[in-house]
């Protein structure tokens, strides 16, 4: 919002952080929103830092060597016949495999601590949600409250979010770049993904796995509320908004961009189950 | 009635296949720059038969250049394909670039569908058809010169390879006029290309030409590899070989094993869509991970298959460059075997998101991780060879140069996408695609033209400009630059890859950047061909015919400029790793054979054009499902091979007296040439003689 076209076009060879740009940085991880995603962050600065030390040397040595030895300077040593030694050797395999070594154990560690699939510490019970991946909008239904909602997840903060998912058409990718990591959605397969916010806020969520016309418009809002607001919400939708009955679902699985994020009540409980099931029927 | 009749003749082709149709129906701006690309590609054909027509070059063609089973002709024809390729896919990123900086909160000015056509053929022409040629034609053309043979192991097969990919690389060009293309992605993923989502011609087109495109590189890969293992000169051991061959021979291994994946793969899809089965399909038991792992089993040893030849390239042009000896050749030549082995124990990386547990997904990031230590040496060895040379700026060296700086940090965003973790965050996002473009920019295309500014004066006797070559240079690095830093922030500001819209204004100055830097490189292909045009006219007073305009240290130097067609009056014999470099300092080099005998050539054959033009009619039938076009062709195919077999006049003798005669003409040009100091080797005084140093 704060980078106005006009002024852009004349400058743009310049940093686009100079003219405001740095603020498209607060849609990402680095303004993270919650638990999984700060941690994630927190990864990336300690393997960041590491690989400074890695890429550093080489981006030094590079020029300065090629510059130093240029065939003009004649005061260069010139030993055309040198082409081995040991310690150089030691020093270009050794180090590298310790950073590797390293770094392994890093990876190993955060990769477990990380799992999507690992349930967040937390004295409450997850809220359950489920994701259904379907051209192009994202329906979830939230169990336990018999609600559904496409296009719009709405959570509370502090308590952590198990998120199965599917897919009612071909594989897509659910991604909520300020809370976590993406996984897949893929019909007849479930997959799970658990996250949590912190704080209040809108974060966009979207599928980054291309899947047609409506791909770039297949993006929702995660609206996390205080534990008060999310009750109140979920009464509003429960009383307020239309049953998801079998006239509501159909045109869901019909290829549709939806304008608005649309809300239900009286979600069938074995809503999720049988989508899962129904595409190892015959294809439609 | 009728209906019946034209749909067993056409197959399912209607008028609205045709892109011009669509405009005038339609004519919006995105259906028009369709049919615009669809006028270029006939023009284009128009012009091109207009001009052999006129300069009488039809049967000279013909009989000199497309039935040639010349290992040096086949490889040029391979690069003159990459370039063509080459050209249309920027100009498609170009478009694709435009399109995304224009449609910020607005719907710009291509329309989705086409927008997915356009990245979808930019990838699939990147790799199998702009990549996959370049590279083949420069170890076509450079691998048996070094190795001091007069031409790879299967010479038809060779020229078969060549129209194989030929003919799919046309099947690609069709697909502008002809119908649409795939909008799955280079990687086509079902259940997405199944028919139940894609029933139109697009995920055909793709699959067909992938396949004979496989096929090729495969034929290739086999070619290759026999080539180095038993056509090497006298004295050759496998630890003399240069590094080019080397990362050849290990570029043909990775081929072998890993393009018969691919093959599989697209043929198992198009089982699906053509006779209704059900493997990657959503329903009755399909499922799509299996493709996943069959395509990335292809899909990551084929990235090495595009790096390790412009590692080799860069080992010949670091080391030529800096006058001295390459640094660390056994660990160069282990390193290179490892990328090989490895690269084959890393494909999950590219679907850490799959769902698969903790600890597979961290098996393959620390593997991943692996493969930057001998990647790092072989950076480090580099470094070591122009420490304590005499460093020569020359356009191959700073493409050399700018590799290492900018391959560096496209490892370092690499081990970052090592880690799973940070991997969910950026997976299928621009920040992906900047990785990869900053791994194969540098890795691949700088590397091939680093070998074409260096090998071309062999190739055909004169330098190429060495300004043009310094501002194209300049475009292509600076290009590179704005062109993809930018989609490392957008992508970690969760920007997905693939998206024809954006509806978040912070995104705008980052895509204005990038949409420049898109522009630069269009200007640094431009400047290319600008290069070429200038270097042809001023090719007389920058012809280098005695043949060794850098100093060079392999046996491709060793011989006039261009050479002749059987390569070497006799077959030389080698006592060291760089034998004509240490020949010069002897004394050795540019004696007179004493003896002369008749040299055995293969004969020209028709058999590689039919194969790979009937080839590619057969799949424009499978593609259109006009049956009877896919059973003659594949009835022609086998026929062809057939009828080759019984053919047993296959080799023609080149005579003593006429190798004699070239080459005391050469040695005669030689001998007339002055021999230069490195400082003038860019100038017209460079005849192709260089200044031994007392």
């Amino acid at each position: 919002m704060t980078c106005p076209a006009r002024r852009i076009v004349p400058f743009a060879l310049l940093p686009p952080a100079l003219l405001g740009g740095c603020s498209v940085l607060k849609l990402g991880v680095v303004n993270h929103a919650g638990p999984v995603a700060a941690s994630q962050w927190h990864l990336y600065l300690i393997v960041g830092a590491v690989l400074v030390f890695v890429a550093g040397p080489v981006l030094l040595l590079v020029p300065i060597i090629a510059w130093h030895y240029r065939l003009s300077n004649k005061r260069s040593a010139f030993r055309p016949k040198w082409d081995f030694s040991w310690p150089l050797e030691g020093l270009i395999w050794i180090p590298p495999a310790g950073i590797v070594i390293g770094l392994g154990f890093v990876l190993w560690h955060y990769t477990h601590k990380l799992d999507p699939y690992r349930r967040l510490p937390s004295s409450q019970p997850a809220l359950e949600v489920q994701a259904v991946a379907l051209d192009w909008k994202w329906l979830f239904i939230y169990p336990d409250a018999h609600i559904a909602t496409v296009n719009r997840l709405a959570i509370p903060i502090g308590r952590p979010i198990h998120i199965s998912l599917t897919s009612g058409t071909v594989m897509q990718s659910l991604l909520v770049p300020q809370l976590a990591g993406q996984i897949y959605a893929m019909a007849g397969m479930t997959t799970q993904l658990n996250l949590e916010a912190s704080r209040r806020g809108v974060y966009r969520g979207e599928n980054t796995q291309f899947n047609g016309q409506g791909f770039q418009n297949e993006q929702f809002d995660v609206v996390a509320l205080s534990p008060a607001d999310y009750d109140r919400w979920i009464a509003v939708v429960r009383t307020q908004a239309p049953p998801l009955d079998a006239a509501a679902e159909a045109p869901l699985f019909r290829k549709s961009v939806l304008s608005r994020p649309a809300y239900y009540s009286a979600a069938p409980a074995r809503l999720f189950k049988t989508i899962l099931t129904r595409s190892q029927g015959p294809a439609r | 009635m009728t209906d019946g009749i034209w749909s067993a003749i056409l197959g399912r082709f209607t008028w609205t296949a045709l892109p011009f149709v669509r405009a005038w129906e339609t004519p919006t701006i995105s259906e028009i720059i369709g049919a615009g690309a669809a006028s270029v590609v006939i023009l284009g054909a128009i012009l091109l038969a207009t001009l052999l027509t006129v300069y009488r070059a039809w049967r000279p063609l013909w009989s000199e250049w497309l039935t040639s089973l010349d290992h040096k002709k086949i490889g040029i024809m391979y690069v003159v394909l990459a370039f063509v390729m080459l050209a249309r896919a920027v100009i498609e990123a170009v478009l694709m670039r435009m399109q995304q900086a224009s449609a910020i909160d607005t719907p710009g000015f291509i329309a989705p569908d086409h927008f997915a056509q356009l990245f979808s053929t930019h990838g699939s022409i990147m790799i199998f058809f702009m990549a996959m040629p370049f590279l083949t034609g420069i170890i076509n053309y450079v691998m048996p010169l070094q190795i001091g043979s007069r031409d790879v192991a299967f010479p038809l097969l060779n020229s078969i390879s060549l129209w194989l990919t030929g003919g799919a690389a046309g099947l690609m060009m069709v697909s502008l006029v002809i119908g649409r293309f795939s909008t799955g992605g280079w990687s086509g993923y079902p259940p997405y290309t199944e028919l139940a989502f894609s029933p139109d011609v697009g995920p055909d087109y793709w699959i067909w030409a992938v396949t004979l495109g496989s096929i090729g590189s495969t034929l290739t890969g086999l070619n290759f590899a026999v080539t180095i293992y038993k056509m090497r000169c006298p004295g050759m051991t496998l630890m003399r070989m240069p590094l080019f061959v080397w990362t050849s021979l290990c570029t043909s291994i990775l081929m072998i094993f890993a393009m018969p994946p691919l093959t599989v793969a697209t043929a198992l899809l198009a089982l699906d869509r053509y006779l209704g089965f059900h493997l990657f399909t959503n329903d009755l038991g399909g499922n799509m991970m299996n493709y996943a792992n069959l395509f990335w089993l292809f899909g990551h040893p084929e990235v090495y298959i595009l790096i390790l030849p412009a590692f080799g390239v860069y080992s010949e042009v670091v080391s030529t460059f800096s006058s001295k000896e390459l640094y660390g050749y056994t660990s160069l030549v282990l390193a290179t075997m490892a990328i090989a082995v490895l690269s084959f124990t890393v494909w999950v990386h590219h679907f850490f998101t799959m769902g698969q547990n903790a600890d597979l997904n961290a098996v393959f990031g620390i593997a991943t991780m692996t493969i930057g230590v001998p990647t790092g040496v072989k950076i480090y060895d580099w470094i070591w060879t122009m420490f304590r040379g005499e460093v020569r700026f020359t356009v191959p060296m700073l493409y050399s140069l700018a590799f290492m700086m900018t391959f560096v940090l496209g490892g370092f965003t690499g081990i970052l996408l090592a880690f799973p973790p940070l991997d969910y965050l950026v997976h299928n996002t621009l920040f992906l695609v900047a990785h990869f473009h900053n791994m194969l920019i540098p890795g691949l295309l700088y590397g091939m033209l680093a070998a074409t500014h260096y090998w071309f004066p062999k190739a055909f006797g004169f330098r190429l400009n060495e300004k043009w070559g310094r501002i194209s240079f300049s475009c292509w690095v600076v290009g590179f630059y704005l062109a993809f830093m930018p989609l490392y922030v957008l992508g970690a500001a969760g920007a997905a890859r693939r998206t024809q819209a954006f509806f978040e204004p912070a995104f705008r100055p980052w895509l204005y950047v990038a949409g420049i830097g898109a522009l630069i490189l269009l200007a640094a292909l431009a400047t290319l061909f600008v290069q070429l045009w200038v270097s042809i006219r001023e090719r007389d007073a920058n012809r280098v015919a005695a043949g060794d305009p850098w100093d060079g240290r392999g046996l491709e130097w060793s011989i006039a400029a261009p050479p002749p067609e059987y390569n070497f009056a006799v077959v030389p014999s080698v006592a060291g790793r760089d034998p004509f470099f240490d020949g010069k300092r002897s004394g050795a080099a540019y004696a007179a054979p004493a003896r002369y005998g008749d040299i055995e050539l293969p004969r020209n054959s028709a058999t590689g054009p039919v194969i790979g033009i009937v080839g590619a009619a057969t799949a424009f039938g499978l593609v259109w499902h006009i049956w009877w076009l896919a059973a003659l062709g594949t009835l022609a195919v086998i026929v062809a091979v057939i009828a080759r077999s019984f053919v047993r006049d296959v080799h023609r003798i080149v005579p003593a007296a006429q190798v004699e005669r070239e080459t005391e003409r050469w040695l005669r040009t030689v001998s007339a040439a002055r021999a230069i100091p490195r400082e003038i080797e860019t100038t017209p005084a460079n005849q192709g003689l260089a200044q031994v140093p007392a």
